[in-house]
């Protein structure tokens, strides 16, 4: 054809050495996130089995230390009592979350969006705050203490307290699996009951519940698994109530006897995995009912139903902020409840007496870091993985890994990285009691959710981009950055979001990890608390709060920001 | 196959063979494209056109066999090492880059000066009909245009191989018709090789030079429309393009095959007498009393109407002809036909059959 320019090919030999490099950093680049989750996951993990197998001098001894764990008292003791916990928590949270949820996608109440995020505010907060403010509330010194006899309860410290914090923190995750279950309806089958003049429970109980039960099981499953793993509560609120997670600590940090502490952890990864495969199985069939083609339910008003609905949101919410403003107020207090004057003090002093007046910026630095260096390489990894050729064999590999951490509690991948980096023979052995480690481990603990939001997103892009930019003979890495990486922008930056409020509220992998100089914001907040330095405690847990929501309302405005910016493209823009 | 001095093909593809696990997705395809033709891939969901088609770009690797291009083996080589644009049903425009850009993007990477490329886009945009559209984003054009823009895209690089992936079937039925009608003139305006991949007969038949009908990852037959419509070579092909009569019969020498209690005389001669085969007759391989007396004509029959589908401009009139044991056959009728020979329900209509035209296939 007759044109302008006539695009001949460029020179052979450097065309050939460029496309010689560019298949090296697409297969390079792939070979390079599975080795990395190798190091950072899978290989931990193997010395954590390998160790619950070995006596103290590293010798094999099959299952001696089995034997020895089960046998003991303490361990028939925590076992049932992780199970209690566990199940009492989801007992709980889970029809209070779906209550919730109902109200929201189901009915006609006002300001929804208000609702909505008032739920999810405990996601910022460690879930050591809420049990700080129960300890406020209902604690020894607390002003609410009287109420506890009307439940039949003696004290708010052991399982009550833990059940009520471990469901302010559960209840986000449970409310956000059922608000995105209960979007999915079919109005068809509602009409065709209304149609039978079907009577609004037995529409509840034969559309609505069934239509949920995925979202049920995989929430159930989701808050059980938090509860097992769950590290913080039970220590500040647990009393003598023991629990696994907290033996696993006793045995490495206090005795350091890890070959008991890899036993403890494997049996915490039992339920865990349970949980996992349960959800996943679920999650298929759940999207088997979405592809159906079905009319979106909308809501009709109720008044009775909408009214009372309406209270029990307004209950939950003010309930909510109220467990958030008690530590808030606590921290701001000389004495609570005897000399409530204001102070700073438990900002300045209480810190420093306890000596972790470093705690709160190494956590600003590792949770920047984990947003930064996660984002990156959470989003590469995917792209790597969802949108370039060849080295097809390891896609499975790094396919399970990266969903591998969702199964895989935060004490156990903690002690697997003690086990793993703190070996003398392991030349990476300098990473450990630094910062990276810390951020490292968080990276992977969070890694599968992130990685499912970035595979998300890179599915929304036509797969044939790389076809195109092949063809049009542009590099893979080009594509990325021209095409890729803008268009997921808003994704990317929800990945980054997500990492640094976990990072900010983490404890259960970290708290092996942390050295003097790394004391980590949430960590630390274990430390005032046992020092009795309650003020601080909750200071600490206040300066979480207010960091993870201040640099949330920071990345929704900066996305809104970039929406309106290019919305002349996105507007219409179709992916597929 | 071009005898002792091969005319130079623009593609050749040998013996390729592709198989996904243990599905056979393409056996032994062997086929050669001449420069500046539009080839069509036309075959049902699931036959493997598009897999051959992304075999030959290289974003699929055969399990076995060769791929030239232009004489060179490319059977290995990336999809970056081949020389060919390609096109796809999704159009795969960059949605955050404007139309511009996205007509340039692989000028860009060619070190170009600005200049020289915004001529070219210019000279793309105006080929393809949407001088102005330069500044807007692909979602603010309907899908007929960010096709055409697609087009642009991929024949800014000037490649000597055009690969067309279903590229119409996303469009709405007008959209279509107007662009199929583009893309053939632009085609052979530039004289580029076309591979186009369709499981639409009628776009297949209208737009190519050849076509390629595929079934079950093997080649039925390749031929220009006409051959493939009027001599299809397996029975495959002549059910899939349009309609056809089909007809139990036995051979009885001669070219000569009895339905029922009647002999029709063919042209083919293959069979043996007493084979049971199959004729295969389309319903337009008729010549009915408007054009001669038939009755006097060979392969004379007569029907009764027993159903008539009125298509528009003609009719499909499934007729009992006497003698054909039951064995109904669709005829076509022109809508003047239906009229003057009062073609309706329980009428009695005469007509021939065409010897030359009736397919014969084993049972
Ligand atoms: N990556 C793959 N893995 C396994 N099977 C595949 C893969 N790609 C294609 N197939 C199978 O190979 C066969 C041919 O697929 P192909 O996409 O080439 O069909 P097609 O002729 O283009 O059909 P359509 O008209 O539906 O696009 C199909 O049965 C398909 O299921
Ligand atoms: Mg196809």
């Amino acid at each position: 054809m007759s044109g302008t320019l006539a695009a001949g090919p460029a020179p052979v030999a450097s065309r050939r050495l460029a496309l010689a490099g560019e298949a090296l950093a697409a297969r390079g680049g792939l070979v390079l996130v599975a080795v990395a989750l190798f190091v950072f996951l899978t290989a931990p993990l193997a010395a954590l089995l390998i160790r619950a197998i070995q006596d103290k001098g590293g010798a094999y001894v099959g299952l001696a230390n089995f034997v020895q764990y089960f046998a003991s008292p303490a361990f028939s003791r925590s076992a049932g009592n992780t199970l209690t916990f566990a199940l009492v928590t989801t007992f709980l949270t889970v029809p209070l979350a779906f209550a919730f949820a109902y109200a929201i996608q189901r009915s006609c109440i006002r300001a929804k969006w208000l609702w909505r995020n008032i739920a999810l505010v405990p996601i910022l907060a460690p879930s050591l705050l809420a049990a700080l403010s129960f300890i406020y509330l209902f604690g020894n010194q607390g002003v609410l203490k009287g109420v506890l006899p009307w439940f039949g309860l003696t004290t708010i410290y052991g399982l009550p307290g833990m059940v009520l914090s471990m469901t302010f923190s559960a209840f986000p995750h449970a409310v956000m699996i059922l608000l995105a279950s209960l979007s999915l309806s079919d109005a068809r089958l509602y009409e065709a009951a209304d149609s039978l003049a079907t009577s609004e429970w037995r529409k509840f109980v034969t559309i609505t519940l069934p239509g949920a039960r995925y979202g049920i099981i995989s929430a159930a499953m989701v808050v059980f698994t938090m509860a097992v793993s769950e590290f913080g509560v039970p220590k500040v609120i647990g009393a003598n109530y023991s629990v696994l997670a907290i033996d696993i600590y006793k045995q490495v940090i206090g005795q350091q006897n890890f070959q008991i502490g890899a036993v403890v952890g494997l049996i915490l990864l039992v339920p865990a995995l349970v949980a996992f495969f349960v959800d996943h199985a679920v999650r298929v069939r759940q999207k088997a009912l979405l592809s159906a083609r079905s009319v979106p339910y909308v809501p009709k008003p109720a008044p009775v139903r909408d009214r009372l609905l309406l209270a029990f949101v307004l209950l939950m919410s003010a309930a909510m902020l109220a467990v958030i403003g008690m530590a808030v107020f606590g921290s701001f207090v000389k004495v609570w409840p005897y000399n409530l004057s204001f102070t700073l003090n438990h900002y300045t002093y209480g810190f420093e007496e306890a000596g972790v007046e470093n705690a709160y910026r190494n956590s600003l630095t590792m949770a920047a870091w984990c947003a930064l260096i996660g984002a990156l390489l959470t989003f590469a990894g995917a792209y790597w993985l969802e949108k370039t050729r060849g080295a097809d064999f390891v896609r499975p590999i790094v396919r399970l890994q990266a969903m591998l951490p969702m199964a895989i509690p935060g004490l156990v991948l903690g002690i697997g990285y003690i086990l793993f980096f703190n070996h003398p023979a392991n030349p990476l052995n300098v990473v450990y009691g630094t910062m990276g480690i810390l951020v490292l481990s968080t990276i992977v603990h969070f890694y599968s959710s992130s990685h499912l939001t970035a595979v998300t997103a890179l599915k929304q892009l036509d797969n044939e981009f790389e076809s195109v930019s092949a063809s049009l003979k542009v590099p893979f890495y080009k594509t990325f950055s021209r095409v890729t990486v803008p268009v997921c922008l808003p994704s990317i930056i929800d990945i980054s979001r997500y990492y640094f409020v976990n990072a900010m509220t983490t404890i259960s992998a970290v708290v092996f990890l942390y050295s003097p100089k790394t004391m980590l914001a949430a960590i630390s907040i274990v430390q005032l608390d046992e020092a009795g330095a309650i003020g601080s405690a909750a200071a600490m847990a206040t300066l979480i709060v207010a960091t993870s929501g201040v640099v949330t309302l920071l990345s929704f405005a900066v996305e809104g920001w970039l929406l309106r910016r290019t919305q002349g493209w996105r507007r219409a823009a179709p992916t597929r | 196959m071009e005898g002792t001095q091969p005319v130079a093909d623009a593609l050749r593809i040998e013996s390729i063979h592709k198989s996904f696990g243990s599905f056979v997705a393409l056996k032994s395809i062997d086929l050669a494209i001449h420069p500046g033709e539009l080839v069509c891939f036309l075959g049902p969901s699931g036959c493997g056109k598009t897999t051959l088609l992304r075999i030959i770009a290289g974003l699929e690797s055969q399990t076995a066999g060769r791929v030239i291009q232009n004489g060179r083996d490319v059977s290995n080589a990336p999809p970056a090492a081949r020389d060919y644009g390609i096109v796809f049903q999704s159009y795969a425009l960059f949605p955050n880059l404007t139309i511009k850009d996205n007509v340039a993007y692989g000028l860009v990477n060619r070190r170009r000066d600005r200049a020289a490329i915004d001529a070219r886009v210019a000279e793309l945009l105006k080929l393809v009909g949407l001088p102005t559209e330069g500044p807007k984003y692909p979602g603010q054009l309907s899908g007929g245009q960010q096709q055409r823009i697609a087009l642009a895209r991929a024949l800014a690089t000037a490649p000597s191989l055009l690969l067309l992936d279903e590229p119409l079937s996303a469009l709405d039925a007008k959209e279509r018709d107007r662009l199929r009608g583009e893309i053939r003139q632009l085609q052979r305006r530039l004289k580029v090789t076309t591979i186009m991949v369709t499981h639409d007969q009628e776009e297949a038949l209208s737009m190519a030079d050849r076509v390629v009908v595929m079934n079950h990852g093997a080649i039925e037959q390749i031929g220009t429309p006409l051959e493939v419509y009027e001599r299809p070579a397996t029975p495959f092909v002549a059910d899939f393009l349009g309609k056809v009569n089909v007809l139990k019969a036995t051979c009885v020498g001669g070219g000569r095959y009895r339905v029922g209690s009647r002999e029709i005389a063919t042209g083919a001669n293959g069979m043996a007498t007493g084979d049971a085969v199959r004729l295969y007759l389309r319903p337009e391989d008729r010549i009915l009393a408007d054009s001669g007396p038939v009755e006097t004509m060979p392969n004379a029959q007569s029907g009764i109407v027993r159903n008539v589908d009125f298509l528009g401009t003609y009719c499909l009139a499934s007729l009992d002809v006497d003698g054909f044991d039951g064995q109904r056959m669709l005829v076509y009728f022109s809508l003047n036909q239906t009229l003057e020979l009062g073609v309706r329900e329980g009428a009695r209509v005469a007509f021939a059959l065409r010897p030359e035209r009736v397919r014969v296939f084993a049972a």
